[in-house]
């Protein structure tokens, strides 16, 4: 039987609610409702009454939110002040959570250029196992007082402590983007082109490939002015098409709210390297469907209801669906129970293998 | 010929390592005494300088074993007393652990030992068209472990961030003499990311043996551009005027009259004339981008009511620009026999507010403070200037010190954005933690080092170990279990 769902208010209601039994673990908007697949007896703790934006200066490029707060509505209220998350956190419209973003540690198309998730954290607001309160981190850009704990929450799936507040910093957005599509034929033309855009002095935004469409598509940012002689001068090398506006839009929502991916089933994010992405390829079973991001450092797996999941020799956690949460290779260390326990003294929190 | 020191431990210690890599003797030994935080000094038990990484992880064991505290040591840099050797203690320097072990441009990463100078890495990524974006001042002597130790930042953090943003993983051995490995060769990671809190542990979890890194594109173009004003309000208002225009330059720098004096006695750099400020902006990219971009940035800054704009016609006026900024720190040594450096961070719309405040608390404490910082990201570095002959000097400059990192602290800030806590500022973290949060972090660290022997007495107040005891025998040497000159 599972306990009745909590569902605080305040930073204080969350700390109280962990306090308030013996196996807790926070759940968002449930977009990544495989990392928050445990156990009956572990109480669910809902933060969708904890949201709203607690700070937001423009001027010194941060804000603060309550950890239930919807991604959608902080790049709104972002939006309207010319700025962004230039990581492009993933499922936004699909109404994920800032809280399920930083513990899923899933970022989006944007992630290529500047850096993902962990790089644009700064601060957390935090309930430990023992119920405490704490802050950690900072609310201004640059901060180097005591260990990186906002980043170490980054992908840790809630196994922790449950977030209540998180402050990130932000970029003011490109005044312009462009889309360019370029046709490849297999895993070695993708990785050719990542391996010599990566470097290039084009500075792209974005760089992905979808192997099904045989393309890959890569995205400027910055000013308008720029755009036509890098995109020719891309095309010069790749043979291929700019998009329109509203067909790069679509390609890009598709992209970030990973509306590609079958409906149920396991969707699972693989952390690669970009010499990694031919092998990554040959094991991908021919039901799947796939897309590499950030030029070939992350694949995401789709995989039809009830398939096998693949042996995947890399880093890997699965979001949704049937599959092991980490269904690919996992450090092992005396110190990660030791760090768990230091955080958690009372396993509060599942298990990182739980 | 026979070490002078020739205690139980020490002679363990010798049989361990290969011949030559056991300093004891006391003149070997004072090399090692300081770090960049010269006012404070503790001699080493014993300097170890090992070749291989295997050594570096028998040594680790060996303190393990033995209960001795150690400190990792790079080139002595730290401006926080992070390498200040600990009484009682050994020092691990890792000097000689300084091969670029790959070099990979395809995946845009190097992997490195970490006694790998930083600048030393961008000369490797550069025929590749890369380099490494962490750009500290000292960045031609400091080590990527000391980087990585203590999160070093530079000039162009606003925009790309600190080491952690450029270390994507690294093989450490723990305090507990487990070696591990955390992150890799991907830019993602998955699960919690135990890389981020490895970096900026300031030597308390163990001793970083690998690090990769990546590597970014070099940019094409750059545009530097120098604005002379006759105040520091009127510098820090273009700041808020280029930050609100949307562009994201790759650095905003302002040095204030008394850096800008020590600049053009130190290294003959030229500014505009009756500048009491300085502001350096860089934009940086394609050249189709920033040629788009510096006319928006040239706009600003005409109507900012500067004294005189110079723009760097290439990259011998561009490094002449960097050169007067670079070398500010060491600049000022000459205007005053000491001097220390703060690094305390204040929300960037507050800096006006902290330069005067600042102003105001060194004119009352009689003590001259020069200020040249990462505006860009509101990383104050006021240098305060005093003489340690002078019988208070020090204690002076230090209360001036710990005023204007509470006020950074009030302000919303913190007490350091890349320095680190180290010995320096490790009474102020009860301003920005609470008792709770310093606990969380405690036990944290004793994950990592559940004796407390890595570089124990620093970043946690109340230290559990007294660092500077110059006076009185460490309780080993009671024991006869170590001894000194
Ligand atoms: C003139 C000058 C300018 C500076 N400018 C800047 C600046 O712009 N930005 C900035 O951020 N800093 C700056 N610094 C500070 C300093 O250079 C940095 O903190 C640097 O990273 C220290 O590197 P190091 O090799 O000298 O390390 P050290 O001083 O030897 O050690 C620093 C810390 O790292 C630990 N450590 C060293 N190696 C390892 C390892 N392999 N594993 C684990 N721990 C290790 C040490 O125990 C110590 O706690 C400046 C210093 C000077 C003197």
């Amino acid at each position: 039987m599972s306990g009745a769902m909590q569902t605080p208010s305040t930073p204080a209601e969350l700390a109280d609610a962990v306090r308030s039994a013996p196996l807790v673990i926070a759940v968002g908007a449930g977009t990544k409702p495989r990392l928050s697949r445990v156990a009956d007896d572990v109480v669910k703790i809902s933060t969708a009454k904890l949201r709203g934006i607690v700070e937001y200066e423009p001027s010194e490029f941060t804000f603060t939110a309550l950890a239930g707060t919807p991604v959608r509505e902080i790049a709104a209220a972002l939006a309207e002040r010319g700025q962004y998350l230039p990581f492009d956190p993933l499922f936004a419209e699909a109404g994920a959570t800032l809280g399920g973003t930083v513990a899923s540690g899933v970022s989006g198309p944007g992630r290529f250029r500047f850096g993902g998730l962990r790089d644009f954290i700064l601060g957390v607001r935090f309930v430990d196992g023992s119920g405490r309160l704490l802050r950690l981190g900072g609310k201004v850009v640059k901060n180097a007082a005591g260990f990186d704990l906002p980043k170490f929450f980054v992908g840790s799936a809630g196994r922790f402590g449950a977030l209540a507040e998180i402050t990130f910093k932000v970029f003011p957005r490109p005044a312009s983007t462009r889309t360019l599509r370029l046709p490849v034929k297999d895993a070695e033309a993708i990785m050719g082109i990542f391996s010599i855009a990566g470097r290039a002095r084009w500075e792209l935004d974005a760089l992905e490939a979808s192997p099904a469409e045989g393309a890959v598509y890569a995205r400027l940012g910055g000013a308008g002015e720029a755009h036509d002689a890098l995109g020719a001068e891309i095309l010069a090398k790749w043979p291929g098409e700019t998009l329109s506006c509203g067909v790069a839009e679509k390609m890009w929502r598709e992209s970030g709210e990973v509306t590609w991916a079958f409906a149920d089933g396991a969707f699972i994010k693989v952390a690669l390297a970009p010499a990694q992405v031919a092998a990554f390829l040959a094991v991908v079973p021919s039901s799947a469907r796939v897309r590499i991001g950030a030029g070939g450092n992350v694949a995401y797996l789709s995989l039809p209801a009830g398939a096998a999941v693949p042996a995947l020799a890399w880093p890997a956690v699965a979001l949704r669906g049937d599959a092991p949460l980490w269904p690919g290779t996992r450090p092992r260390f005396d110190v990660l129970q030791a760090t768990k326990t230091a955080l958690d003294p009372q396993n509060r929190f599942p298990n990182l293998d739980d | 010929m026979e070490p002078p020191t020739s205690t139980a431990v020490l002679r363990r210690l010798l049989a361990l390592l290969p011949a030559g890599r056991v300093l004891d003797r006391a003149a070997e030994l004072a090399a090692y005494e300081s770090d960049g935080l010269t006012a404070f000094h503790q001699r080493p038990v014993a300097v170890v300088v090992p070749e291989t990484q295997d050594e570096v992880v028998a040594t680790v064991r060996f303190c393990r074993d033995e209960e001795i505290p150690f400190v990792a040591r790079g080139s002595g840099t730290s401006l926080s007393g992070g390498s200040l050797p600990v009484a009682g203690g050994i020092v691990i320097t890792l000097n000689r652990l300084n091969k670029i072990l790959r070099v990979d441009p395809d995946q845009r990463i190097a992997v490195v030992e970490p006694g790998v100078i930083n600048l030393a890495v961008t000369t490797a990524a550069q025929p590749y068209g890369l380099h490494f974006a962490p750009d500290p001042s000292s960045q031609s002597i400091c080590t990527i472990g000391g980087n990585v130790a203590f999160n070093s930042g530079g000039a162009h953090c606003l925009k790309y961030g600190m080491t952690s943003n450029h270390v994507l993983g690294l093989k450490a051995v723990l305090a507990t003499g487990e070696v591990v490995e955390f992150g890799g060769a991907s830019r993602e990671q998955v699960g919690p990311d135990w890389t981020g809190l490895f970096v900026g542990n300031e030597g308390l979890f163990g001793i970083a043996l690998e690090i990769t890194l990546q590597l970014l594109p070099r940019a094409e173009t750059f545009h530097t551009v120098l604005a002379g004003y006759r105040t520091l309000e009127q510098a820090g208002d273009a700041v808020a005027a280029v930050i609100a225009s949307g562009l994201l330059p790759g650095a905003i720098e302002i040095m204030d009259a008394l850096a800008l004096e020590a600049a053009v006695a130190a290294v003959h750099a030229e500014y505009p004339p009756n500048s009491e400020a300085v502001l350096i902006v860089e934009l940086e990219g394609p050249r189709e981008g920033v040629a788009a971009d510096r006319v928006r940035l040239d706009e600003i800054l005409a109507k900012s009511g500067a004294v005189e704009v110079k723009v760097a016609r290439d990259g011998a006026e561009r490094i002449a620009i960097w050169k007067g900024r670079k070398s500010a720190f060491s600049a000022v040594g000459r205007l005053s026999p000491d001097f220390i450096v703060q690094d305390g961070v204040v929300p960037r719309r507050r800096l006006g507010e902290a330069l005067r405040r600042i102003g105001e608390m060194s004119r009352a404490a009689g003590l001259r403070c020069a200020n040249v910082f990462h505006a860009g990201d509101g990383n104050l570095h006021p240098l305060i200037l005093y003489n340690g002959k002078e019988a208070d000097g020090l204690a002076r400059a230090e209360a001036l010190a710990g005023k204007i990192l509470r006020m950074c602290v009030e302000m919303g800030g913190s007490i350091t954005g890349e320095h680190g806590v180290g010995v320096e500022k490790r009474d102020y973290m009860p301003d920005m933690f609470s008792a709770d949060e310093l606990d969380c972090l405690k036990r944290v660290r004793a994950a990592f080092d559940p004796l407390g022997i890595a570089n124990p007495g620093k970043m946690f107040p109340a230290a559990e170990a007294p660092v500077l005891s110059q006076h009185g025998l460490h309780p080993l040497e009671k024991a006869g279990v170590i001894s000194r000159e």
